[in-house]
This record gives C-alpha cells, sequence and structure tokens, in this order.
C-alpha cells in the first residue's frame, strides 16, 4: 500500500450506468455513502417529470445530469469538493456504458481530478465494504441477473475468479421459469414468493457438474421445469406451479450455496461475502446464513439498495484504486466485457491502463 | 431511425427447409456448419420456446467461429460481444425488448458491423430485422430431438442452404408465422 492512509477519506462521485438503471453516488473513503440516487428508485422522477429508467441509452443520457446533481446536492458537497470520479467501465450494455463513461470524463476534465474505470462485478463485491469489515481471504458469491460468480479475493483489491455460471445466470434462470409459470417479466421474485408459499415440492435434478468445479449451470433445470409441466399436462392435469418453484429453488439454493461453502473451505476464506441485485432471493439468503453460522463463518451481505445495480458499490470498488493511486487516462473505453481478474490492484505499481 | 421495414418481407423466394435434429449433437452440428460459412454483417435470427435449445446452439455456433472463453447467456444484459474469434460474435437475446425499444439501442450498427449476429428471440424484432437475413425456429419435437425450420433471406443465404443440402419444407412461402 502506498499512499494509503493520507488519502483515506478520498472524497469519490461515482457513476453507474451498465444496464437499466442510472445511478450516481458520493462516498468517503470508499466505506461511507454521503448520497446513492438510482434512477428507479428516486423521488427525482416525480420531481424532474417521469424518467422511466430503460435499458436505451437515449434515457440514460436524459437522466445523468440530473441524476448527478441530485447525488451531489443530497450528499450536501460541491463538485469543487470532489476528489475523483469513479464510473462504471464494464461489463454492461455498452450504449448504456458508454453514456456513464462519457459523462465521467467530462466531469473529471472539468474538474481536474482523476478518472477512475472500475468493473460493475468489482463494486458488487465492495458493496460489502459499505456495511463491514472485509477479512481476506474472502470469497464472494455474486448473484445477479446477468452475473453467477465465485470470486476468491486473497487479499484486498485481487480477485480471482473460481466458478461461474456456464449458461444461464441465476437471475436469468429465475426469470425463465417465472416465464414457465407464466409469470410477467421479470418474475424472479415471483418464484421466490410462489417457492416460500408452497406447501409441496416437486423435486428437481441439482446440477453438480463436474467432481471438484466450482462453475454452476441451470439451462438443464431450466429444461427440468419444462418437461414437468409438458408432462403434467399431457396426462390431461393441472401442472403444481408451487411445486416447481419450490422444487426449482431448492434445486438452485441446493447447488450455490454449498458450491460457496464448498470453495470458502477450499481456499481458507475467513468471510463470505454475499452480493449481486439476487441477493434478495430469500432462498439463498437463509440458506447461506444458515450454513456460514453452522460453519462458523461470518458472512457479508449489503441491505438491497446496495445489492441492485448502484453507483454507491462503484464508489466502495474504486476506492481500492483511489487509494493506491491507480487512475485512469482520458482515454478511458467502455467495454461491453471486462476481465474482473485484471482489474485487480497493482501493488506498488503504477496502473498503466 | 430504421429504414428497414417491410423491405423485402416478400420479396425473397421466401422458400422453408427444415431439418430434423435427432439430439442435442445434431444441435451443434448445424450450428458449427453454418458457422464455417459466416462472413462480416452475416444476421442469424433464432427462435423457439424455451428450453428448445437456443442457448446451446449459441455455443456451438461461437466455437464453429472459434471464440475463445465462456459463452453464456445474454438474457439480462441483451448484447453481448465476442473477439478473438474468426470473426467478432454479437450475441443478443431481445426477449426483454419491446420494438421501441430494440430501435433506440441501436442494434443496426451491430448488424452492419465486422462481425456476425446471431439474435436470440429475433421474431419479437421483426421489422427492424435486415433483410437479408437467415431464420431458424427451434421446435421441440422430443425430449431430445428438435425441427429446425429454416428461411433463408437474401441470395447468400438461399446459397448457404443449397450448400447445406437442406430439403425444402412443405407448404411454401406461408408467410412470417411469428408465433412464440
Amino acid at each position: 500500500m502506498t499512499i494509503a492512509d493520507q488519502k483515506d477519506g478520498g472524497l469519490l462521485l461515482a457513476i453507474e450506468t451498465s444496464c437499466d438503471e442510472t445511478s450516481a453516488a458520493v462516498v468517503r473513503g470508499g466505506r461511507e455513502v454521503l448520497s446513492n440516487i438510482v434512477s428507479s428508485q428516486i423521488e427525482t422522477h416525480r420531481r424532474f417529470g417521469g424518467v422511466v429508467p430503460e435499458i436505451a441509452s437515449r434515457k440514460h443520457v436524459e437522466s445523468i445530469t440530473m441524476i448527478v446533481q441530485e447525488a451531489l446536492s443530497e450528499a450536501g458537497v460541491s463538485r469543487r469538493d470532489i476528489d475523483a470520479i469513479a464510473v462504471t467501465q464494464g461489463p454492461g450494455l455498452i450504449g448504456a456504458l458508454l453514456v456513464g463513461v462519457v459523462a465521467a470524463k467530462a466531469l473529471a476534465l472539468a474538474l481536474d481530478v482523476p478518472l477512475i474505470g472500475t468493473h460493475h462485478i468489482a463494486g458488487h463485491i465492495y458493496a460489502n465494504r459499505l456495511v463491514g469489515e472485509i477479512v481476506y481471504p474472502a470469497l464472494a458469491l455474486v448473484v445477479s441477473g446477468g452475473h453467477t460468480e465465485l470470486v476468491l479475493l486473497p487479499e484486498e483489491g485481487v480477485f480471482r475468479i473460481v466458478g461461474r455460471t456456464r449458461d444461464d445466470a441465476v437471475g436469468e434462470a429465475y426469470d425463465k421459469v417465472a416465464r414457465a409459470l407464466a409469470f410477467p417479466y421479470p418474475g424472479g421474485p415471483h418464484v421466490d414468493k410462489l417457492a416460500r408459499e408452497s406447501g409441496e415440492e416437486v423435486v428437481l435434478p441439482r446440477a453438480w457438474l463436474e467432481e471438484g468445479s466450482y462453475d454452476f449451470s441451470f439451462s438443464g433445470l431450466k429444461s427440468a421445469v419444462l418437461a414437468e409441466i409438458n408432462r403434467t399436462k399431457m396426462k390431461g392435469l393441472d401442472p403444481s406451479f408451487g411445486g416447481l418453484a419450490r422444487g426449482f429453488q431448492n434445486s438452485v439454493v441446493d447447488v450455490v450455496t454449498t458450491k460457496a461453502m464448498r470453495a470458502a473451505a477450499e481456499f481458507g476464506a475467513r468471510q463470505l461475502l454475499l452480493c449481486g441485485g439476487v441477493a434478495a432471493n430469500q432462498g439463498i439468503r437463509e440458506r447461506l446464513a444458515a450454513l456460514c453460522r453452522e460453519a462458523g463463518l461470518p458472512m457479508l451481505v449489503p441491505p438491497m439498495s446496495l445489492c441492485s445495480d448502484n453507483a454507491a458499490m462503484i464508489g466502495a470498488a474504486a476506492d481500492l484504486k483511489w487509494r493506491r493511486g491507480q487512475f485512469s487516462t482520458l482515454d478511458l473505453a467502455a467495454a461491453a466485457q471486462v476481465s474482473l481478474e485484471e482489474w485487480s490492484v497493482t501493488d506498488n505499481v503504477r496502473n498503466v491502463l | 431511425m430504421n429504414d428497414w421495414s417491410g423491405g423485402g418481407e416478400k420479396a425473397a423466394g421466401a422458400a422453408i427447409y427444415a431439418l430434423e435434429l435427432r439430439s442435442e449433437a445434431d444441435t451443434v452440428r448445424l450450428a458449427e456448419k453454418l458457422a464455417g460459412l459466416c462472413a462480416p454483417g452475416v444476421l442469424i435470427a433464432l427462435d423457439g420456446d424455451l428450453g428448445a435449445g437456443k442457448t446451446r446452439f449459441a455455443k456451438a455456433f461461437a466455437a464453429g467461429l472459434h471464440v475463445p472463453g465462456l459463452v453464456n447467456s445474454p438474457t439480462f444484459t441483451i448484447i453481448k460481444e465476442y473477439e478473438g474469434g474468426r470473426l467478432p460474435l454479437y450475441h443478443m437475446d431481445v426477449y426483454r425488448l419491446t420494438i421501441e425499444e430494440a430501435d433506440e439501442l441501436g442494434l443496426e450498427e451491430y448488424f452492419e458491423g465486422d462481425g456476425v449476429s446471431l439474435v436470440e428471440w429475433a421474431s419479437q424484432i421483426e421489422p427492424l430485422l435486415p433483410p437479408e437475413r437467415l431464420h431458424i425456429r427451434l421446435e421441440l419435437t422430443g425430449a431430445e430431438s428438435r425441427l429446425a425450420v429454416i428461411r433463408p433471406r437474401g441470395a447468400r443465404y438461399d446459397a448457404w442452404c443449397q450448400a447445406l443440402g437442406l430439403r425444402a419444407a412443405e407448404g411454401e412461402g406461408s408467410g412470417d408465422d411469428a408465433n412464440r
């Protein structure tokens, strides 16, 4: 760690536009959230006349300025107080990412402060630092709409992917099963609720993959749900949607939590970090908490507002680079696919990104 | 914003071909063969119900293009771009888009790009698709078996179907069966 202590209290303005949400936040020292404005959640809608968050870049363009303004004023800071601008560089939807990156560059240039291109998944993981102290080595289970990954953090700011989904992310699997169960998009939360309320379970297979693998696969499970629906209908019966939701949920939860706990044990993790939008899923959350308690492994999970896409988490992750003086240049390019491992901090080495 | 709409709807031969896929291995073989024929600007419009094997097809198609690394579902992010193969691959899933949203996303930049576009649930955005494209609908015929219904639009794809020796399906040009 180079210039760690003196800059510990850096005031970062963070921007996140990787997908549906336009978000800006002011975060101090990677831990203290002074404001965290997310387009879908806010009164900004009301106040500024109904901005509907959408994946379309044009919507991000329309809302980015006011969201940044709102983040500053809610934090009670002026532009000139900002020490650096953090922005999601990727992964995400390129057109959406571009809006945030261009806005961030403009701000960094105008305010003459450093720019920190930040990895979206590092953000999800470091959302945990906004709620507690991370102890290394730590194992992160990232479950979101578009991502399902097991990430080992041997030390601060260093990321190693030990497992990932080979087809659908957990969130996608939930939404697709929800489609099969006739819920509207996005139906994941409906399936979670139905599973919890159902008194019966249609037992479905678990995809453990090869011995020792920490990867995931959920497409077979989705097919099993569809096959069961068809089989029942052919018999002229009504499929038990509740039983299927429960069977699906139990299969997902079983595989995801078992693999997370096994990886935590194998890599000697001293803490388990649950993060990503699907961390709201009660089934996963409760089972993982129970397993961690049993194993005596401390678990962190951010509140919902910091689990779904938001800019505060980007500020939290960017602080890793801020403290090390590892900044991006103004030719930073938004990228639909970027490597998390390569985004790791490089202690004592100036990042040339 | 787009000037494709309507263009060539009934203009081409509107031939329909059908290919029985007895197993997943057959799906993989078809995807790999098509990948081998690809050139910049190719558009494959892929349809089929949940579980029909669209993502499996996409993985095999990507492998056929020698795309390195993992290719997984683009449902949430809508577009995933892959470099490093014989051609760039733009893998899309437009299920959750309305025509308006899709139009605003600027998909034509991908369609006119240097890579190959593979669009899942393409029938959702039919009016936005360029006139030349290859439609493939995967239909479930059994637990393992599928029927690939293939509709070429434009000379390039007519030639592909000839090259693959596909058998014409009965019922010529029954129009756009954009069912879901």
